[in-house]
């Protein structure tokens, strides 16, 4: 199932604290640099394999490892209301 | 010096209500000295570069200006997250599509009671509440994520239950239930709107009991009201701290009622710019940090928790804008409030208008 944004939730560049931090309504949390990784490659299309594989990848660690964090990452964020699935 | 996290941008002071406690200043501004819409994205552009995130696109009814879709676009355009405060009754869907175009990401609707004929006295307005049922389904249907905002006081608190359940009805994700803020015309309307201490109580076990029954539904925000308490409110987090302000006429204010405090002079976007006002104004460094406070907030374990409460209810209510909120027990005016209960019971309300 793609991964995409709950409504009026996005990620934002805080240029000024040089920081990202994900903008909801009535409220913005900063994310840590794992949900940070994950966030930003939620495009609404891809789905969490597809996210999975980009990690996997870019780390260049067993897919296995990644897989277990990465969907708890993604539970979590659909738990706060930051994403849907 | 903190770097501001939001803007608040008072875009007109017209509204076709007349909410006897509106936020906006007594003496308001007219259609003619509003900032333009160029103006209005020179300050977003300012906001963005100071460190704001987010803008809450407000007035007065911000919808009422005819370029509200330019100034969101611009808002958006800038990066910052822009949250639409409104009274809904001029929103229909070819708007509201227009606005989502533009980038807008939340709104957040008023209502004035839960039934019709309340909600219709309170806000001045005839067939509002209907307006309003139907702006909230528009905004659902574009998609976008809503809130309800309910102000509360003596004269609908009855009603809080239904207003939960309309929150509900309506698909709001948010409910903000704010007791009403004592300054402004809401200080001329004290007697009318001031809750006993029975209506708080009730009202926030309803809160307690409403969140637990709808989690995961619905998250309720709740604003108490200072007559009833013991310690003052964090008045925003600190004044020049995290927000400020601009008036429809180009105002930068620390806070949206700070205009109410006689003798404060404020800088204007049309002579400087943002950041000078927020780093460099009198109106910024007057009551910012703690330095300037006299007891019994002076050397406070709170002082920075509460930063003394709110200056503009310290100067309603005492004359001096400096002294602690006497909504702090330790003020030698917190007896005001007390007083202020005792009188209260007026049924008729001066409405909010034009003077
Ligand atoms: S409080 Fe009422 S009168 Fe004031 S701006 Fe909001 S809707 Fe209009
Ligand atoms: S004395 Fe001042 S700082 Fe201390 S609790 Fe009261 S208002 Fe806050």
């Amino acid at each position: 199932m793609t991964i995409r944004f709950a409504p009026g939730v996005r990620l934002h560049h805080d240029i000024a604290r040089e920081r990202w931090v994900v903008m909801a309504p009535e409220r913005m949390f900063v994310p840590d640099e794992t949900a940070l990784e994950v966030l930003r490659l939620v495009d609404g299309a891809r789905d969490a394999e597809a996210i999975i594989d980009l990690l996997a990848a870019k780390f260049a660690a067993p897919r296995a490892v990644i897989a277990t964090d990465v969907q708890a990452m993604l539970d979590d964020l659909v738990v706060k209301g930051a994403l849907r699935a | 010096m903190n770097a501001p996290l939001a803007l608040l941008a008072e875009l007109t002071h017209r509204c076709p209500l007349h909410c006897p406690y509106c936020s906006n200043p007594m003496e308001l501004t007219r259609a003619s000295a509003e900032l333009t819409t160029a103006e209005w994205a020179r300050v977003f552009t300012e906001a963005a570069r100071l460190g704001c995130l987010q803008v809450h696109l407000s007035g007065g009814e911000p919808t009422a200006r005819r370029d509200i879709v330019e100034i969101t676009a611009a808002a958006h355009a800038a990066g910052l997250y822009t949250n639409l405060i409104t009274a809904g009754v001029l929103l229909d869907a070819a708007l509201m599509a227009s606005l989502v175009a533009a980038g807008l990401d939340h709104v957040q609707l008023s209502v004035q009671d839960a039934d019709p004929a309340g909600a219709e006295r309170i806000g001045g307005m005839k067939g509002a509440h209907a307006r309003k049922e139907a702006a909230a389904r528009i905004v659902r249907q574009a998609g976008l994520p809503l809130t309800l905002n309910a102000v509360v006081h003596r004269q609908n608190l009855q009603n809080l239950p239904l207003l939960i359940e309309t929150a509900l009805a309506w698909g709001a994700a948010r409910l903000e239930v704010a007791h009403v803020q004592y300054y402004g015309w809401a200080l001329e309307n004290r007697d009318a709107l001031l809750p006993t201490r029975e209506q708080l109580d009730a009202a926030t076990r309803l809160v307690d009991g409403a969140r637990i029954a709808h989690r995961g539904r619905l998250v309720i925000d709740y604003v108490v009201p200072d007559y009833h308490a013991t310690r003052p409110k964090p008045c925003m987090g600190g004044w020049g701290n995290r927000f400020l302000s601009v008036s429809p006429a180009g105002r930068v204010l620390p806070c949206h009622a700070a205009e109410s405090i006689a003798g404060m002079e404020f800088a204007n976007i049309r002579d400087t710019s943002l950041r000078d006002a927020w780093e460099n104004s009198e109106a910024f460094n007057r009551f910012r940090g703690t330095a300037w406070m006299p007891a019994p907030c002076q050397g406070c374990e709170n002082a920075e928790r509460d930063w003394g409460g709110c200056r503009c209810q310290a100067f309603a209510l005492t004359g001096d804008a400096a002294a602690t909120d006497p909504a702090c027990a330790l003020s030698p005016h917190h007896n005001l409030l007390a007083e202020a209960l005792g009188e209260a019971g007026a049924l008729t309300f001066r409405y909010r208008e034009f003077g």
